[in-house]
């Protein structure tokens, strides 16, 4: 099996901070990869390279053939991504946010009005098409980005962190469906999750990242061996230690204290 | 052009569902064009500068088109906020395009907002437009300062990462915009340094316009205020699509 995708020597600077140091890895096509870490240890920012959102200080990264910043538009083409915060449009339909990431991704008409249909009837959201995203709860949220994530049938399925505030009925629903996709139609999978059972469960090879370095990759079973552990999150604990990590507040964060300091209102 | 054409539907869309934005935003022209209009009327008219209802409205107009737009391109920040901007920035289309798009949807909600003053001022005032014929070319300036603040909006917000940065734009940005245009006064015999001021305000331009077309005074030749608009619309929207086209999150 080939490699879907390549990272050499990645690096990402933010003024003095090195986000990520020289990382290196691979995903073989078809593969479900789990890329785990402590808060901080650089997996947003990595994920963000990998599509676009942020360019590298330095390195190689190969996407699907493909660089992410001199070859932006076929990279994209490539990957469908479920964020780590919500990425809908909360004043819109659930239906209209499958319909207008349909056509920015340039679905036909016909083939897209019948995949969303599809799409919506798998995640269970097809009878709440009409009702405003606001109103909706997280893992409806959830549920709907992974739908619209899957409407262009893209070769690399990104997800950071999914699975964070989901039930565990809507986490293994949404599991199940991901895996026969996977199995259906070879889509790779590259997700980030705090959950070690979870990455333990779903994923076929792991990376562990922590301080913006690879500190270790294999199968859950090899990285237990390595560590002479019994478990994954035993393994993961002795290999990133047992120090609490502070993320910085995003300026989401600030801003939700902002407002409601002013007493919400969104306009 | 799909691109483009989505992108206006959807800040249509999320105009027309906001209703209190909707009213919330017509309250303060009104207020202006009763408190003022009346206020300061009889003054101006004693003054020997004729009707200033029908001088007032045109500007009132400006004023609601320019909060707007501005408002409309600020909606950046708040996409970046609530995560939607990153669905737009992976998608595999020209930035070009959905900046584009934006732009032309924050401009059409302007210049409805716009409309809606005129309606109001006609409904509320004694303002009548000397010439219903021309009100069409002045809807088609409407759109054009429009452009040009949504485009100057999404410039600014391109580079914020938060609404902190709001009051200070509001206050130090569209409010002497907005105060320095002639669209309360006219800009004859302005002190030497107001009349600079009121040269390198485009939105001067705009109200001027505007008060060529639907109260049948102006102070600056009609080719002039088109021309300075297109050109100014033309470098914001230059700029703009270029700062957002290099967004990274």
């Amino acid at each position: 099996m080939n490699n879907i995708i390549e990272v050499k020597n990645l690096t990402k600077k933010f003024g003095d901070f090195t986000a990520v140091n020289n990382i290196s890895f691979d995903v073989k096509q078809g593969e479900i990869f789990a890329f785990l870490g402590p808060n901080g240890a650089g997996k947003s920012t990595t994920i963000k390279m990998l599509t676009t959102l942020l360019n590298p200080t330095g390195g190689h990264i190969s996407l699907n053939g493909f660089n992410p910043t001199s070859q932006s538009a076929k990279v994209r083409k490539s990957f469908g991504i479920v964020f780590q915060d919500p990425s809908l449009d909360d004043e819109l339909t659930a239906w209209e946010n499958m319909e207008f990431h349909g056509v920015l991704y340039n679905v036909e008409k016909k083939l897209r009005r019948q995949r969303i249909e599809q799409l919506m009837t798998l995640v269970e959201l097809w009878d709440r098409k009409d009702s405003l995203v606001k109103e909706f709860s997280g893992g409806m949220k959830r549920r709907l980005e992974i739908a619209r994530g899957l409407l262009h049938h893209p070769k690399i399925m990104f997800l950071d962190e999914p699975t964070l505030g989901l039930d565990p009925q809507t986490r293994n629903h949404m599991w199940t469906y991901l895996q026969d996709l996977n199995k259906s139609e070879g889509i790779t999978v590259f997700f980030s999750t705090h959950y070690m059972e979870e990455a333990d469960r779903v994923a076929q090879r792991i990376a562990i990242i922590d301080h913006g370095k690879i500190i270790s990759s294999g199968t859950s079973q090899e990285l237990q061996a390595q560590t002479q552990t019994a478990s994954l999150e035993d393994a993961f604990l002795k290999l990133t230690g047992n120090v609490i990590r502070d993320e910085g507040a995003s300026s989401t964060d600030k801003l939700r204290t902002h407002r409601q300091w002013r007493g919400g209102g969104r306009r | 052009m799909k691109t483009i054409y989505i992108m206006w539907i959807r800040e249509l869309k999320r105009y027309w569902r906001s209703k209190s934005r909707m009213v919330g935003s017509l309250g303060q022209p009104l207020l202006f064009l009763l408190a003022l209009g009346y206020g300061l009327g009889a003054t101006f008219q004693k003054a020997g500068e004729g009707n200033y209802m029908n001088f007032l409205a045109p500007g009132i107009i400006g004023m609601s088109i320019i909060f707007t737009s501005i408002f409309s391109g600020i909606q950046v920040i708040w996409d970046r906020q609530f995560g939607f901007l990153k669905e737009t920035m992976v998608a595999p289309v020209s930035r070009f395009n959905i900046m584009i798009g934006r732009t032309l949807g924050g401009a059409t909600i302007a210049a409805i907002q716009g409309m809606v003053v005129f309606i109001l001022a006609l409904i509320f005032t004694s303002f009548r437009p000397y010439n219903w014929f021309l009100v069409f070319p002045a809807v088609l300036v409407m759109l054009l300062v429009g452009t040009m603040f949504t485009a100057l909006g999404t410039a600014i917000a391109s580079q914020l990462e938060d609404m902190q940065g709001f009051q200070l734009i509001m206050n130090f940005l569209v409010m002497p915009l907005f105060f320095l245009s002639g669209a309360l006064f006219p800009l004859d015999g302005l002190p030497p340094v107001l009349v600079i001021i009121t040269k390198f305000d485009p939105l001067s331009y705009g109200i001027d316009a505007f008060r060529i077309l639907l109260a049948n005074t102006g102070h600056y030749p009609l080719s002039l205020d088109v021309s300075v608009l297109a050109v100014i619309t033309f470098c914001f929207l230059s700029v703009g699509a270029y700062l957002f086209s290099k967004i990274q999150i």
